[in-house]
């Protein structure tokens, strides 16, 4: 059984973090899942803060494994703007490999940027965009498989 | 239909099947609320009352019969009832409840778009009222519309009744309705008139998932509604089968508005602006981002022509109840839409409506002349979409620049045209695009379009940008004059000067006349001295951040200048004269003159200098206590500098944005 990401870019600049949006393939231990991405984001901002002055550069957006636990791997990204995307992947799926996630995280950013073009959004609304829905969808599938 | 069954008035009412449909499609669109069993809105059903053309005597007492009067509203049973009574009164029998027991042809209403068109100012009130109703049509206007040939099928779906019949009046003819007459859809499709207020949208959005057929007589509608115009009918348009096609009324009419958002046809209008415009059409805003999200095709946070018509029409088909797609449809694209504005139309009186559309493609497609000519003879769609294509993702990557370029745009800040238009000119792309009023670029660092874009052009541009602020910071600002030196070197002639003065008098020839003998004169002694003392006080910091210092003394300075320069005249003359004596001593007089006016001098010299001497003292300590000021205040500057950059640093890594 293919458990994979649970996706969720979190808005930090309130220092509140609360999700965006998340989603997760497939949806059963949907919580656990919840958890999982709320006790890393901890790790998130610890690397964040690690970084100091660090050029913010296009590369250092990705974050890398956070941290592997048990029997996933949490993988973390963060943009300019302090939105963090965090991706939950389960550990037996070793065919995903780093470059992978980072494509993926930048599709991710990408679509994100789209949402932010809609002037109906108000960052730091939820996300309900049909678009990155169904982005994300296909690449939840395109990877699970 | 149990209230039709169920007679208010105490009458078992045998409705058939169709006359329950009819009834039933009727009271919805005139009741207030979504309930079933609320009454029907009184101005609802007065209208439809009317539209039935009825005499007003006989429709006051339909009213009275069916029970209205006497309950007070009108609900579902005496709706129906009067209905019938509509029905058999239509039909030529009296007004009575015996008359309504027998089968009766349908009620027919006319007019009633009409007046509703002319009643509702607001796209929020015309629907299209496209229903599905999977079972048998409703054959309501099955009379009036036999001449044109429809069928009285259940399978027709019959427009509405404000139809294009031939006897009715020219404004019905503004319904492009004729489309879709012949045809027979699966039975799917009905077209109501706009008539009422439609709740049955509301129902049928689920249902319809395809809500398309005769659509376009309700964008029609809609447009002439909203831009509260009549225009001729243009009923050549033969794009019956899809809503999501955009006629010519239609398309002038987003021309309109467009214009009046933003005179420029070529150029964008920015999100917000859109924004606030489309607000206005009260879809509610998860709708409208939907809407933005599909018509939106670059991505860009702002919408060209082509854009612009296809979210209208999408405003304008959701207000008509059709649902959103999930996809822009093939004939909303803005490849398509600007295609379509070049090929040319089929009613030649049409052909100005598109001229102002022309230049912008036009435009935008310099280097395609050649090709656009030969879209223009040859109408296919197949040429011009591929040759859209490549422009598209030729336009793609300058307005990836341009966008990119914005990195640093605030959320909902507009961004000055002019920043734009120096990048874009520093990307020199050959298709000239006009952004004068570009978009309110929402924290878009980086934008995505359907083709993927190259990212590394947003290195490019930000490499640029940064080139350009760097060349930007001012110069050094040059060294200052050093004047403390050359004061130095004439400090210290003038020391050499002081001290030969007393030594040796004679023979001594004056110094420079910049460098006036001020010993001699004790007011320019102390002058001089004060000037000294300051730039011996510059000499020992020789700290760059005693410029400060050196400022005030520099302006301490220039004063003295002139007092120098006054006595410099004096000095000179008294140089001369103690000079002239000197020399006519030394040339002419004997030792025994010379001795005179020099013991003289001598003695006089001698109480100048101790004077001199004793206010250069204090001078000094004056200006050395200063200078221990501002040597402490110098201090403390760097200590709050340090304090302040070990805060910058330690709060930098929480707070950066």
């Amino acid at each position: 059984m293919e458990r994979i990401a649970l996706l969720s870019p979190v808005c930090s600049p309130r220092l509140q973090n609360y999700p965006l949006y998340i989603r997760s393939v497939p949806t059963e231990n949907e919580l656990k899942f919840h958890y999982t991405v709320h006790t890393s984001l901890d790790v998130v901002d610890e690397k964040i803060s690690a970084m100091g002055k660090a050029l913010v550069d296009q590369r250092e957006l990705y974050l890398g494994l956070l941290y592997p636990t048990e029997d996933y791997k949490v993988y973390g990204y963060v943009t300019n703007s302090k939105v963090k995307f965090v991706m939950v992947v389960d550990s037996s799926n070793t065919a995903l490999r780093d470059n992978e996630i980072r494509s993926m995280f930048r599709k991710l950013h990408n679509s994100y940027t789209d949402i932010m073009c809609n002037p109906f959004y108000n960052p730091g609304d939820c996300i309900h965009s049909r678009a990155f829905d169904n982005m994300v969808t296909s690449m939840m599938m395109q990877y699970v498989k | 239909m149990e209230p039709g069954a169920a007679a208010a008035p105490a009458l078992l009412l045998p409705l058939s099947e169709a006359e329950q449909q009819c009834y039933a499609e009727l009271f919805a669109r005139c009741r207030p609320g979504p309930a079933p069993e609320a009454a029907a809105g009184g101005s609802g059903v007065a209208e439809l009352f009317r539209a039935s053309q009825l005499p007003a005597d006989a429709l006051h007492q339909i009213t009275e019969l069916c029970g209205a009067k006497r309950v007070g509203y009108f609900g579902p049973a005496q709706f129906y009832v009067a209905l019938k009574l509509i029905a058999a009164a239509q039909s030529g029998l009296p007004v009575q409840l015996e008359s309504i027991k027998s089968e009766l042809p349908l009620p027919r209403f006319v007019a009633l778009k009409n007046d509703s068109e002319m009643r509702y100012g607001t796209p929020a009130e015309i629907h299209g009222a496209k229903c599905q109703i999977p079972h048998t049509a409703l054959d309501k206007n099955s009379f009036k519309r036999a001449d044109e040939g429809d069928k009285l099928e259940t399978k027709s779906p019959p427009m509405s009744p404000i139809g294009s019949p031939p006897a009715s009046p020219s404004s019905y003819q503004r319904v492009p309705l004729s489309y879709g007459y012949s045809k027979s859809r699966s039975g799917h499709e009905q077209k109501h008139g706009a008539s009422y207020e439609s709740r049955h949208s509301a129902h049928q959005q689920d249902e319809s998932a395809v809500g398309n057929y005769g659509a376009k007589s309700a964008h029609g509608q809609l447009s002439r509604s909203l831009s509260a115009e009549k225009e001729p009918q243009d009923s050549s348009s033969n794009y019956s089968d899809d809503p999501w096609r955009i006629t010519e009324e239609q398309r002038d009419y987003y021309l309109n508005q467009f214009k009046t958002l933003q005179p420029d046809l070529n150029s964008f209008i920015s999100g917000t602006v859109a924004k606030n415009f489309f607000t206005k059409s009260k879809l509610p805003i998860p709708e409208l981002s939907h809407i933005w999200e599909l018509s939106d095709v670059d991505c860009d946070g702002a919408l060209t022509l082509a854009e612009f018509c296809a979210a209208f029409h999408l405003i304008v088909a959701r207000k008509n109840g059709y649902p959103l797609p999930d996809k822009l449809p093939e004939t909303l694209l803005p490849d398509y839409l600007q295609t379509a504005s070049l090929k040319p139309i089929r009613d030649c009186a049409l052909f100005d409506s598109y001229s102002e559309s022309l230049p912008v493609s036009q435009q935008t497609r310099d280097f395609n002349r050649t090709e656009l000519e030969t879209v223009c003879e040859d109408p296919t769609n197949s040429e011009p979409l591929i040759l859209f294509d490549v422009m598209t993702s030729v336009i793609e990557p300058k307005t990836s620049i341009e966008e990119v370029s914005d990195k640093s745009a605030l959320i909902q800040a507009a961004n000055s045209d002019d920043k734009q238009a120096l990048k874009i000119s520093t990307t020199a792309k050959t298709i000239p695009k006009e952004f004068q009023h570009l978009a309110v670029k929402t924290v878009a660092h980086e934008t995505n379009t359907l083709k993927a874009r190259p990212r590394s052009r947003s290195y490019s541009s930000t490499s640029i940008e940064d080139a350009m602020k760097k060349g930007e910071e001012p110069p050094t600002p040059p060294p200052r004059p050093q004047k403390s030196h050359s004061r130095a070197s004439s400090l210290d002639l003038n020391k050499i000067f002081q001290q030969t003065t007393q030594a040796v008098r004679s023979g001594w020839l004056p110094p420079p006349p910049a460098l006036p003998p001020r010993p001699f004169v004790s007011q320019t002694e102390q002058v001089s001295e004060i000037e000294l003392h300051p730039q011996m006080n510059r000499v020992p910091p020789q700290i760059e951040e005693s410029s400060p210092t050196k400022k005030e003394i520099l302006p301490t300075q220039p004063p003295s200048k002139p007092i120098r320069r006054k006595f410099r005249p004096e000095n000179q003359m008294l140089e001369n004269q103690e000079l002239s004596p000197t020399i006519s001593v030394t040339s002419s007089l004997p030792a025994v003159k010379s001795h005179h006016p020099v013991q003289k001098q001598s003695s006089k010299q001698k109480r100048a200098i101790q004077t001199a001497i004793r206010k250069n003292k204090e001078a000094n300590a004056v200006l050395a206590r200063l200078n221990s000021e501002l040597q402490q205040q110098l201090k403390e500057v760097h200590k709050e500098r340090i304090a302040l950059e070990t805060q910058l640093e330690q709060l930098r890594p929480v707070t950066v944005l």
